[in-house]
């Protein structure tokens, strides 16, 4: 069910030297190919290049009209003085490490419980209950918001992040969470049944076989929930605006947002700082880009698992 | 769905073993933390929600009952048709166009050839962009002044327009915007598009079915549970549209972007009626219930599941 790499080969059937006509449309088709899919990767990029231009653009250059669409000169100093610019922002991107690293983590660890017990045990009630925590996956998250805020209120929770990190450690339980307990016992129902099995002939508990078979097996599908997870939680911007007040334990996404509101609610005190809104976008789009460009094939790889597509 | 291990002498034994108990006590085990989670943060909250329904609740004071009071104030309320009809403009224009946006993207990335994983990622890149970076770009481009997509459109001679600023414009703005990350719904359709046999592709061809041809009639109804899927996901995520809106325009000019998610969020944090937003949170689950039930009842007449073979 995993993506085709290579298909029917075109070439293996060519054996006497090709025709020069022949050669000239294939190489006319590969380049109607090529530029089609350049073209949209091209228009695609157009809003992130142009942040990054603008983050590199002199205060005050963002608003030319023509716009400037390479910046001379490129002030790399934007980076450093965004650091300055928006208060505490050293402290906004530790707060969204943790959060992000510890829901992940909940995710991956909890999730993965979980699937096993729906994967590789049977239970009375095994097939209903899944069929509810398939359904969990269509309940409109917001129906559950206002409860939940009241329930962390009393909790005393509101303004630390434990709603953001806590909810994430029980399986998918909560907001919708599922998909990862679901792609994760996708991909270890594939796994051959006689691992455990044997394990179990041999004395290993379930827990065992769960932590010292299954867990280094599943690591294609764990690592698509992890990657999915941090991404997810690091951009979250509905339940960090709820559930924090004060600046403690704001997130990036809360601060760019409230920095761009200095300047565009009432009573702005100066021109919106582009350039500034722009550098902290690019600073909070990094890590995201690092994780996706080094883990881009579990990425992509991990929706197929799912079996999304195939029913 | 038993084991078969449980064999005949098992069976006719009224009880079931001690050791078959400790089997499945072990296996609710494992699935405990999600029942937990689910009993905590889903099903409890839903309940809770439910009766706030009937109440007044400012988290101060105790919930007080008022009957169907937040109804009959939903009733009278002008600003509930103004995010009812915003909200189904945004879902049923967006929706459509992100599926199209998305299969299209799909359908040039199902080509088997070199460098096609570059592509793919590319194509990705705006749906792991944080919606917040997504919209501070939107709003620079759509910037009337000095924005992208006024300059773009005076190359053309078009006269530019005061998008988020416009009362008109605000909406279609938002829906462009959502057409920028429709990555995952691509790879689901890319997904989808691999899992159509080639062998029916080939017994078209041989059959003398054009490319058209066979698009038309091998793969989009072997793709329609991809479509349905996404369809389905798509306007359950498009009628909670909060987020772009939140922040690019505050639900204004004039009401125009004041979306169902994000009148909720007024009512329930910003003026603490707790008990009104809990009551048109409900209505927004009642219509988004009765949305996808009838997507289920319709999907029978135009989505083909292939028979599961052996």
């Amino acid at each position: 069910m995993g993506l085709k790499a290579v298909g029917r080969d075109p070439a293996a059937s060519i054996t006497r030297s090709p025709r020069p006509v022949d050669v000239l449309r294939s190489w006319l088709v590969a380049a109607v190919k090529y530029g089609s899919l350049a073209a949209i990767a091209f228009v695609t990029a157009i809003p992130l290049l142009w942040m990054l231009s603008t983050s590199l653009k002199e205060t005050g250059k963002e608003f030319l009209f023509p716009p400037q669409w390479i910046p001379v000169p490129a002030v790399w100093s934007n980076y450093a003085n965004v650091w300055g610019v928006i208060d505490n922002l050293a402290l906004y991107t530790s707060n969204s490490f943790i959060v992000a690293g510890l829901a992940t983590l909940g995710t991956v660890l909890s999730c993965s419980l979980v699937a096993f017990g729906f994967a590789r045990m049977e239970f009375p009630g095994r097939g209903p209950l899944f069929i509810v925590l398939l359904a969990s996956l269509m309940l409109p998250g917001i129906i559950t918001l206002v409860p939940t805020y009241i329930l962390f209120k009393n909790f005393g929770w509101i303004d630390t992040p434990l709603p953001l990190i806590v909810p994430y450690w029980f399986g998918g339980g909560a907001f919708g969470t599922a998909f990862y307990t679901f792609l994760i016992r996708q991909f270890m129902l594939q796994l051959p049944k006689e691992l455990d099995e044997a394990a179990v002939v041999d004395g290993a508990s379930f827990f065992r076989i769960y932590w010292m078979i299954l867990m280094p097996l599943a690591r294609p599908a764990l690592a698509a929930s992890a990657i999915f997870s941090f991404i997810q939680h690091w951009n979250e911007f509905l339940h960090p605006l709820i559930f924090i007040d004060t600046e403690r334990w704001r997130t990036l996404a809360l601060a760019l947002r409230f920095f761009l509101a200095e300047f565009t609610e009432c009573c702005a005190r100066s021109p919106t700082p582009w350039n500034m809104l722009m550098a902290g976008s690019v600073l909070m789009l990094t890590p995201v880009l690092v994780i996706f460009f080094a883990a881009q094939r579990y990425f992509i790889r991990g929706i197929a698992l799912s079996g999304l597509g195939g029913r | 769905m038993q084991a078969s291990q449980v064999s005949s002498p098992a069976r006719a034994a009224p009880r079931i073993s001690r050791q078959r108990l400790k089997y499945y006590a072990q296996g609710y085990a494992f699935i405990s933390p999600w029942i937990i989670g689910t009993a905590l943060f889903t099903v409890y909250p839903v309940a809770y929600s439910a009766v706030l329904t009937f109440t007044k609740f400012d988290l101060l004071t105790p919930p007080e009952y008022i009957g169907a009071g937040n109804f009959d104030r939903m009733i009278g309320d002008s600003q509930f048709p103004t995010a009812l009809i915003n909200t189904a403009y945004y879902t049923f224009i967006a929706v459509p166009l992100q599926l199209f946006v998305a299969l299209i993207m799909a359908l040039f990335l199902n080509q088997q050839l070199r460098f096609i994983n570059v592509f793919r990622t590319l194509f990705y890149l705006p749906t792991v962009t944080p919606t917040v970076a997504s919209v501070i770009i939107f709003m620079y481009l759509y910037n009337p002044d000095f924005g992208f997509f006024n300059v773009a459109l005076g190359w053309f001679g078009i006269p530019g327009v005061k998008w988020l600023g416009d009362p008109n414009w605000a909406k279609p703005a938002l829906i462009l915007l959502s057409l920028w990350y429709v990555g995952g719904q691509m790879v689901i359709f890319l997904a989808g598009l691999q899992s159509v046999p080639d062998a029916l592709l080939e017994a078209a061809s041989i059959d003398g079915a054009g490319t058209l041809r066979k698009f038309w009639h091998v793969t989009i109804p072997m793709i329609t549970p991809t479509i349905f899927f996404n369809l389905v996901l798509g306007i359950i995520g498009s009628f909670q549209v909060f987020t772009v809106a939140f922040i690019a325009t505050r639900g204004g000019p004039i009401d125009s972007t004041l979306f169902y998610v994000l009148w909720i969020y007024r009512h329930a944090f910003e003026n603490l009626n707790m008990g009104y937003a809990a009551a048109i949170g409900w209505v927004l689950l009642v219509i988004i219930l009765i949305f996808t039930l009838l997507q289920f009842a319709i999907s029978q007449r135009w989505v083909y599941y292939e028979a599961e073979g052996s």
